[in-house]
Parts: structure tokens; C-alpha cells; sequence
């Protein structure tokens, strides 16, 4: 990370939009009275989405008039977390993960295509439509190298893939989120490799008298791949749609739709029924 | 209390202690950059790391951890605390290697140099040299006003300027943007800091990043002089260093006094010292055909003594300025009264004080620490953020303590705390004595505080309003055993002592509206009262010491001493005498201005009967004697209250205006400065841009 400051040139003012305006007071009505101000980051969030992408100065001034603080204090919570933007970015937004496990997997050739097809890092591309930052650690250095495009994980590229992934961006066909080969999540490439031998699932007693039980499960779902966990589970979170593709399926807010994909499968068996 | 050990000495201490306090009860000094006494804690710089045992097994902050929070040992032994062992040694070092890898080490060109925490500490307690050959951290500098310069590679990242700005001065300008390595103190978008207390933030600073720009490369600590005195830019006596080489003034620095400034002060106090070295008056000077020519002592003295030979007793007066100690006013006072006239007054402004109505009127009561105990303040008439900045953060630390219920007549004005906006004129005040709802909450209250500023006083029916506001002190109970809640706020440094000696007409005398009126008096002397205008007419003597309206319309001035340079005595606000030594000379042919009044009486054949400073002060104290306590507040006697609240007398409905238009600009000093001309220039501008 770098000194990180307000982009050169700002817009001359930002007004909440109604909707914007609808958030906030949802945001903080989380809080008790006079403790408004504890609403500034996902306030700053919301408002980043609202304003494009970043957050302009105005932007910030304004969501310290709305909480009742003082503009440094906006400031510097805008300045501490990364995931605000201070300078404007492209319609997709890549982040491109630079850290050891990408970088051994090959972060360096996907950074050479941003610099090719993008331009400069930190600068808008001439239509618009992309913009790029190396950034550190993602989680998700078992899919290495990954990037995340607006808030979507891209993983397992070369640089053939995400130059398509790019170019089909760009023209507006549909795109696959996730790993960009034939992996599903982070399971091994081609299936299991290791731990494979079903005796190994096998329940071995050691107490006199008691029989051993035969493995549980079917060698075959181990072959997959697929964690135990996957096979019961009736819900899987991780397996939801992309945000963009549900939001295009029922225009419904993807976060909600996926906290509630969440809530049910954690929700505990037989509550409620 | 609870029991610990430091260092193999067990001290009994209270619970909620933090380990530094403790070790500091047990004589054991803990070295630290970010913690201070007045300010919240942060725990950032980890320079006060020790070794504990009922505790975690590793380095602790000792600031930032009490006493109760430790565990005893298996039998009940009261856990340990080791400052000394290999451990902390260890750490220690280790935390100055990293605070310094990223310090330019620029020592040499800092103006911290000789005075800095990280200098002393480095030596103390760090390692001799560094294993860190990267390149350093560079950091911007920042603007963040005119007093304060920065040099932000210095920056340690202790953030106490930061917790300063938005907890005690209330005006949170400074923040920490960005973070880890990175993180960079500035203001929003590098405007100047807007609080009237900045100055602090330099001295709370342990290191070099922030500075006092008006004194940046001016000089170093161990080559100035340091005399203990008292500020006279306002009425809350302020302590302060003044720190001179050779004769001059080089800066001033507050000193610490928990019962009256604790270790602030304001800009104006701190920055006014350029004011000292311009627009002096170093010799005499009389008026010949309507033009001020430099005069010997004798002409200007023999000039004066013709005047006044020639004018009738009654045609005599004089005006008391606001800086002036109690010696000078006691002894001008004397002169005049050997003079034969009784028309001598210290209320430049009008206000309507009168020390005949008792000590208690005319006060701050309840003193400036009982602040911290009051928990309802009305304020009348008054914007003590501008009139007293310091005695304003007395008030905003107590309400940041919460239980505080403020409320405010007169008008409305940011006070860096919230208050309930009662009215703008004595009407309100008056709704208080009967049904208003803050007059409940004042009569509820367990020790109500009722603070009078000038601006309700200082006008035709100021006596009636301060009869009013006695009268709804003593109805919601402020006046009582143990408590006095009356407050009387004074914006000027001499008003108090002035009061005390009795500075105010005699019988049958001129108040000041009678002697500035056209044909009021035939000779007036000025001690330095420069917010007054004389009406053509009269000859004029000014004794003072700047170039500003009262020498302007003098006939005669006498050139005299500035605050620091003389020594005196000066009553505060509430009544605290504290005495002022003497830093520097006067320049040229000025004198302390006891001694002119001396050698004038001389002239005009009405000798005063002392001949040096000590002689006057005994006599000021035989006819004074609480004049003799230093540093103390007497008790005045309340119930001059009750009378006061008896008098009756009708309040106009206008509403009550603000005393002060220029908080830069209120005496003679100041007015002289370019560094007060630069805030007060800026503040109009930002005053201008907020109105667009
Ligand atoms: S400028 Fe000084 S007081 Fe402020 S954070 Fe830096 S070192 Fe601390
Ligand atoms: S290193 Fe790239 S996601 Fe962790
Ligand atoms: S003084 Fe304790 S961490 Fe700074």
C-alpha cells in the first residue's frame, strides 16, 4: 500500500440521491441515537456504489454533514480502508492480487495483459470501461492467480483466459465468475489425487467388542472431489450466482439474496417447523 | 486502592490507576510519547512497555493497562511490576530502533532540538546505533495554519495533537489519514486549524514534526532565559514562561497550575510577543502646533504640570487600561487622589461593577477549577470560547464528563460544546427567575453555575442585569454554604485588581462615559487605555506602551513597560492575586510605569510616598491585605449576593451583544502583532467564506 490521496480533479459538488438518502437512514437507524456516526463506513460504501465506483471529495464532506461529523474524521476512515477508492475507476474495476501465491502462479503475466489491454495502473481506460490496481491478498490464493472485477472473484487465469474474460467484458457477453478452468471452488484439478483410499473413511474401533464400521461414503463422491459437507448440506452459500447474473435473472439485490441463501442454510435443523 | 509492586517497592495505589501511574507513585519514571495526563489514552507508541507478573508474559503497555486489571500471585501477593529487568530493557530499545528508523534525524536544523522527548528518550533508553540502512519513509508537509509549522518526516504517530484538537480544544481540525507507514497527520484538505488553543499541539508534540512558526529558527532552549509570569490577554491569568535572550522576548510557554490554565493557553497569550517589538513608544513625547515631537522626560513631565496647575481638581481624571497590575492603578489612584479628584475609573467598557456593592458582585465566585464540580452552567451574556478560551475548555472538559446541562443567553455562538439557546436579552433571564424550564434545572441542580459575561454588563442597564442574574442565582439556590455559583467573567486582566483597589469614581466623580464626554475634563491621564476615546478638548496624557488610539490622541505620552516587562501584581478573574516578574527591559527611555507615576508626582508637587517598588507594594498590601496571598483566590464574602439580588432597578429588552469583535485584537499588544493581524485577517476570511 501507498500513501493514498484525494484524485486531482473532483466533480464540483454531490447531492444524495433519494435512494442514497433512503439507504442512510436504514444504515443508521442500526444505531442508537447520537451514535449516527458508527454508520460512516457502510454509508461510505453505499455512497462510493452511488457516486460511480469512488468516492469523490464532495462525497466525503457530504457523508460527514449527513452522520454530523467532522470531515477529517470521514477522511480518514476513506483514506484507511483500501476499499474505498479515492480516484475514479473504470465500469470494471480489476484487482488484480500481486501477492506471493499469485505472484508464484503467474500474477505477473496477468499484470502485463492489464498494462496491454488497460493501460497504466490507477488510470481509467479512454472508453471507460476499465480500470486496474494491483492489490495484496484476496483469500483466495488456492484459485491463484485471481483477480476480482467489480465484486466478482475471477481465478485460475492465464493470460489467454482473462484476455477473453476482458475482451467479453468489454462487449457485454456473458461471463463465467470463478475458476476460469474446470474447477468448480477450490477443489484439486482433475479430482482427488490423495487421501482416496476408502479404508482411510473407515471407522476402526479399537475397543474390544465393538464392530468397525464400513466407510460412509461412496468412493466415487470422494473421487469428485466434493467435501463431505457438500453432499448433506441442502443449500450450498458457496455455490450461489454470480451477483451480476442474478441481479440480471430477477433484478433483485444480490447481497440480500445472498444473506438469505446464507440465513437458511445455517438456520438451525428444526427451528420453526 | 489496591496493592503493587514496582521495582521491589510496594505502593498502594487506587484501582484504576494505570500501570504508569503507579510506577510514577512509586517514584520509578516511565519513559512515553503518546500517553498524557490530559488527553485520552492511545497505546500507539509502546515506549512505555514493562514487564509485568499477574499479567500477560510479554512487553505491556503500561499506559494503557490499570492496575485492577492484574491478577495476584498464587497466595494473594500483589502482582509485579519490573521496569528495570533485561526484558523491558530489551523493549525498550527495541521501540526507539523502530520509532527512529523512519526519523529523519535532522536534529541539528529542529527546532525541538534541545527540548524534544524523542532526543532525551533516544538517549535514556535506546540503543547507540541503528541496523535499518533502507531508504526513510518521506512525508509531506502540511499546512495547517500560520502558527503551527510542520515538519511531518519528524512525525512519531504519538497522535496527542490529534486527541488535543478534538477533546480539549473541541475543534477537530487535525486528523491521521491513511494508515500504517503511511499515515500522515494533516487537517481537511491542509486548512488552518481553527481552534484558538492550536498553539498547544506544538508543545504537546514530543517531537519536532510540530513547531511554533512565528518562532521557527529564532533560538535555542539553552540559550534563553526563563521567567515565571502571568498573562494578561485575557482575565483568566494564565501562567506562562516568557522565555527572553539578551533583552529580548524569544516565545512564551504556558506553565502548569491545575486551578487555573492546567498547561494551556491560548494563541493570543502564547503568539502576542512580536506585538512586544513594534510599535513601541521609547520615549516621551509632547504635542507642539497639533504635531507629537520627541521630548527629555523633564519637558514632558513640566508640559503636564502646566496643564494640570491650571485645571480645576474636578477637571482631573484618569482611565484605567486593561493591562495594567495593581501596583500602577494603586498608585495612580493615590496621585489623583492627592490631586483632590475623585474622577478616576477602571471600567473602560461601562460595564456596571462597582466594588461598593462587595467582593462577591464582581468576581468569579465558584473559581475556575469549581467548574470541573458545577453541573448546570448558564452563561449570560458572554461567548467565553473568545473571551476566555482556556476557562472554555475548563467548561468542555466538564461537559465532556457528562451530567452537564449548559444553557446560553445572549447571542449565539459556537462554544465547541452544545447548549440550550435560552434568549438573546434579558428577558430570558428574567423568565428564569420565574417559570422558565433551564430556571428548573438550575434550581434542581446540585451546584449551579451562573456565569455574567461583560457583554451583559457593559451596557445602560448593566447594573439591573447584574442585580437580575444575582437574583436568579439566589433563587435556584446557587449562593450557598460551601458552593458559590455567581460568576461575573471579566475580559480584561487589570478590571479585577483595578476593582480591589477601589479604581472606580469617589464621591461625586466622573465614571468614564462622563470623562471621555466633550468638556468631561480638562486633563485626562490614560494608563494605557487605548478601547476609550477622550472628546476634543481635554489634554490628553497617555502612559502606555504602543502606538495605538490612546497615544494617537495624546497631548503628553509617557512611554512605559509591557507585562513582561515589569514585575507586578495581577488579580484574575476570580479573584486570584498572582504575581508577574519581570523578563525583559523596557526599550529606549521607558519606564515601569510606578516609577513614572512616581517621578510625575514629583513634578506636580504631590510626592507619593515610596520610592521603590517594594515600598509600594507593602503599602498596597497594608490597605489590601487580601492582596498579599499570592496564588490564592479569597473566599469573598456571598452575601453581598443576597443584597445585590434585593436590588431592584428595570432591564431594557435589547439583547445582549458580545464584548469582543476581534478575539486577535484586543489590546494594544496584540494590535501591534503581525502574527495576531495574519490569524485575524484569516478567521475574517473564513468567517467570510461561510457566509457565502
Ligand atoms: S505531529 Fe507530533 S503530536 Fe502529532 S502525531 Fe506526529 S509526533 Fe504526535
Ligand atoms: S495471494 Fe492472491 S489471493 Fe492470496
Ligand atoms: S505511552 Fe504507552 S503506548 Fe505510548
Amino acid at each position: 500500500m501507498s500513501v493514498r490521496r484525494l484524485a486531482a480533479e473532483q466533480p464540483e459538488s454531490f447531492d444524495f440521491t433519494p435512494e442514497l438518502e433512503a439507504v442512510a437512514q436504514k444504515l443508521i437507524a442500526k444505531y442508537p441515537e447520537g451514535r449516527q456516526a458508527s454508520a460512516v463506513v457502510p454509508l461510505l460504501w453505499e455512497t462510493q456504489k452511488a457516486a460511480g465506483g469512488w468516492l469523490p471529495e464532495p462525497a466525503i464532506r457530504a457523508v460527514a454533514e449527513r452522520l454530523g461529523m467532522a470531515n477529517i474524521r470521514v477522511l480518514e476512515v476513506a483514506t484507511f480502508y483500501t476499499m474505498f477508492n479515492l480516484e475514479p475507476v473504470g465500469k470494471y474495476f480489476v484487482q488484480l492480487c500481486g501477492t506471493t501465491p499469485c505472484m508464484l502462479r503467474g500474477a505477473e503475466a496477468i499484470r502485463h495483459v492489464c498494462e496491454r489491454k488497460i493501460g497504466h495502473e490507477r488510470h481509467v481506460s479512454a472508453d471507460g470501461t476499465f480500470s486496474w490496481l494491483e492489490v495484496e491478498c484476496l483469500g483466495a490464493c488456492t484459485n491463484a492467480p485471481m483477480v476480482q472485477i467489480n465484486d466478482d472473484y475471477y481465478e485460475d487465469l492465464t493470460p489467454e483466459n482473462f484476455e477473453k474474460l476482458l475482451d467479453d467484458l468489454a462487449a457485454g457477453r456473458p461471463v463465467k465468475v470463478g475458476p476460469q478452468n474446470t474447477r468448480q471452488g477450490s477443489e484439486p484439478e482433475g479430482g482427488a489425487r490423495v487421501l482416496i483410499d476408502p479404508a482411510l473413511y473407515a471407522f476402526k474401533s479399537n475397543v474390544p467388542g465393538f464392530a468397525d464400521a464400513p466407510a460412509t461414503e461412496t468412493p466415487d463422491l470422494l473421487a469428485a472431489g466434493l467435501p463431505r459437507a457438500a453432499a448433506e448440506s441442502p443449500v450450498d452459500p458457496t455455490a450461489a450466482l454470480s451477483a451480476a447474473q442474478e441481479k440480471a435473472a430477477d433484478g433483485a439485490d444480490t447481497r440480500e439474496k445472498r444473506e438469505a441463501v446464507a440465513a437458511e442454510a445455517t438456520k438451525p435443523s428444526g427451528a420453526g417447523e | 486502592m489496591a496493592k503493587i509492586v514496582v521495582d521491589g517497592t510496594e505502593v498502594d495505589v487506587p484501582a484504576e490507576y494505570t500501570l504508569l501511574q503507579a510506577c510514577e507513585a512509586a517514584g520509578v519514571e516511565i519513559p512515553r510519547f503518546c500517553f498524557h495526563e490530559r488527553l485520552s489514552i492511545a497505546g500507539n507508541c509502546r515506549m512505555c512497555l514493562v514487564e509485568v507478573k499477574g499479567g500477560p508474559p510479554k512487553p505491556t503497555a503500561s499506559c494503557a493497562m490499570a492496575v485492577k486489571d492484574l491478577r495476584p500471585g498464587p497466595n494473594g501477593e500483589p502482582p509485579v511490576v519490573l521496569t528495570k529487568s533485561p526484558m523491558v530493557k530489551k523493549a525498550r530499545e527495541g521501540v526507539m530502533e523502530f520509532l527512529l528508523i523512519n526519523h529523519p534525524l535532522d536534529c541539528p536544523i529542529c527546532d525541538q532540538g534541545g527540548e524534544c522527548d524523542l532526543q532525551d528518550q533516544a538517549m535514556a533508553y535506546g540503543a547507540d546505533t541503528s541496523r535499518f540502512a533502507e531508504n526513510k519513509r518521506a512525508v509531506e508537509d502540511k499546512y495547517i495554519g500560520p502558527l503551527v509549522r510542520t515538519s511531518m518526516n519528524r512525525c512519531i504517530q504519538c497522535t496527542r495533537c490529534v486527541r488535543f484538537s478534538t477533546e480539549v480544544a473541541g475543534v477537530p481540525d487535525l486528523g491521521a489519514i491513511g494508515r500504517g507507514e503511511d499515515m500522515e497527520i494533516t487537517t481537511y484538505l491542509e486548512h488552518a486549524m481553527r481552534s484558538e488553543m492550536q498553539g498547544n499541539v506544538a508543545d504537546l508534540c514530543p517531537v519536532g514534526a510540530l513547531t511554533h512558526k512565528p518562532y521557527q529558527f529564532h533560538a535555542r532552549p539553552w540559550e534563553l532565559i526563563k521567567t515565571e509570569s502571568v498573562d494578561v490577554m485575557d482575565a483568566v491569568g494564565s501562567n506562562i514562561r516568557i522565555d527572553t535572550r539578551g533583552r529580548e522576548v524569544m516565545r512564551i510557554l504556558p506553565r502548569n497550575n491545575d486551578v487555573v490554565n492546567e498547561e494551556w493557553i491560548s494563541d493570543k497569550s502564547r503568539y502576542v510577543w512580536d506585538g512586544l517589538k513594534v510599535q513601541r513608544l521609547d520615549r516621551p513625547y509632547v504635542r507642539k502646533d497639533g504635531r507629537l515631537v520627541a521630548a527629555s522626560w523633564s519637558e514632558a513631565f513640566a508640559a503636564i504640570a502646566a496643564k494640570v496647575k491650571a485645571a480645576p481638581a474636578t477637571k482631573l481624571g484618569a482611565i484605567v487600561g486593561d493591562l495594567a497590575s495593581v501596583e500602577e492603578v494603586f498608585a495612580l489612584k493615590t496621585l489623583i487622589g492627592k490631586l483632590g479628584s475623585a474622577n478616576i475609573d477602571c471600567r473602560q467598557d461601562g460595564a456596571a461593577l462597582d466594588p461598593a456593592l462587595g467582593r462577591a458582585t464582581y468576581v468569579f465566585n465558584p473559581t475556575i477549577a469549581g467548574i470541573d464540580e458545577a453541573d448546570a452552567i448558564l452563561l449570560v451574556g458572554t461567548d467565553p470560547r473568545h473571551e476566555a478560551s482556556v476557562l472554555n475548555a475548563r467548561i468542555r472538559k466538564r461537559w465532556r464528563q457528562g451530567g452537564l446541562k449548559l444553557g446560553l443567553i445572549g447571542t449565539k455562538v459556537d462554544l465547541t460544546y452544545p447548549y440550550e439557546y435560552l434568549g438573546a436579552g434579558p428577558d430570558s433571564l428574567s423568565d428564569l427567575a420565574g417559570t422558565g424550564a433551564f430556571g428548573e434545572v438550575l434550581r434542581k441542580a446540585q451546584r449551579p453555575l451562573i456565569i455574567v459575561g461583560q457583554g451583559a454588563l457593559a451596557r445602560p442597564d448593566g447594573a439591573a442585569v447584574l442585580a437580575l442574574a444575582a437574583r436568579v442565582a439566589v433563587a435556584c439556590g446557587a449562593v450557598k454554604d460551601g458552593w458559590n455559583g455567581f460568576a461575573v467573567l471579566h475580559t480584561a486582566a487589570a478590571r479585577v485588581g483595578a476593582l480591589d483597589v477601589g479604581a472606580v469614581p469617589g464621591v461625586g466623580g466622573l465614571d468614564v462615559a462622563a470623562m471621555t464626554a466633550p468638556g468631561g475634563l480638562d486633563v485626562a491621564f490614560l494608563l494605557g487605555a487605548d478601547e476609550v476615546e477622550i472628546a476634543p478638548g481635554a489634554f490628553v496624557v497617555y502612559l502606555g506602551t504602543h502606538g495605538d488610539a490612546g497615544a494617537h490622541r495624546a497631548d503628553v505620552i509617557l512611554p512605559g513597560a509591557a507585562y513582561p516587562e515589569k514585575s507586578g501584581l495581577y488579580v484574575n478573574t476570580e479573584g486570584r492575586v498572582q504575581f508577574a516578574n519581570r523578563a525583559a527591559f523596557p526599550p529606549g527611555e521607558a519606564r515601569e510605569d510606578w516609577a513614572i507615576l512616581r517621578a510625575l508626582s514629583d513634578v506636580l508637587g504631590q510626592t507619593l510616598p515610596f520610592d521603590n517598588v517594594l515600598a509600594l507594594r507593602a503599602q498596597l498590601v497594608a490597605a489590601y491585605p487580601h492582596l498579599g496571598h499570592i496564588d490564592e483566590a479569597v473566599a469573598a464574602d456571598p452575601a453581598a449576593l443576597a443584597t445585590l439580588a434585593q436590588a431592584g432597578g428595570t432591564v431594557d429588552k435589547a439583547a445582549f451583544a458580545l464584548p469582543i469583535d476581534d478575539f486577535f485584537l484586543t489590546n494594544p499588544i496584540a494590535r501591534a502583532s503581525a502574527v495576531m493581524a495574519e490569524c485575524s485577517a484569516l478567521r475574517l476570511a473564513a468567517t467570510a467564506q461561510a457566509a457565502e
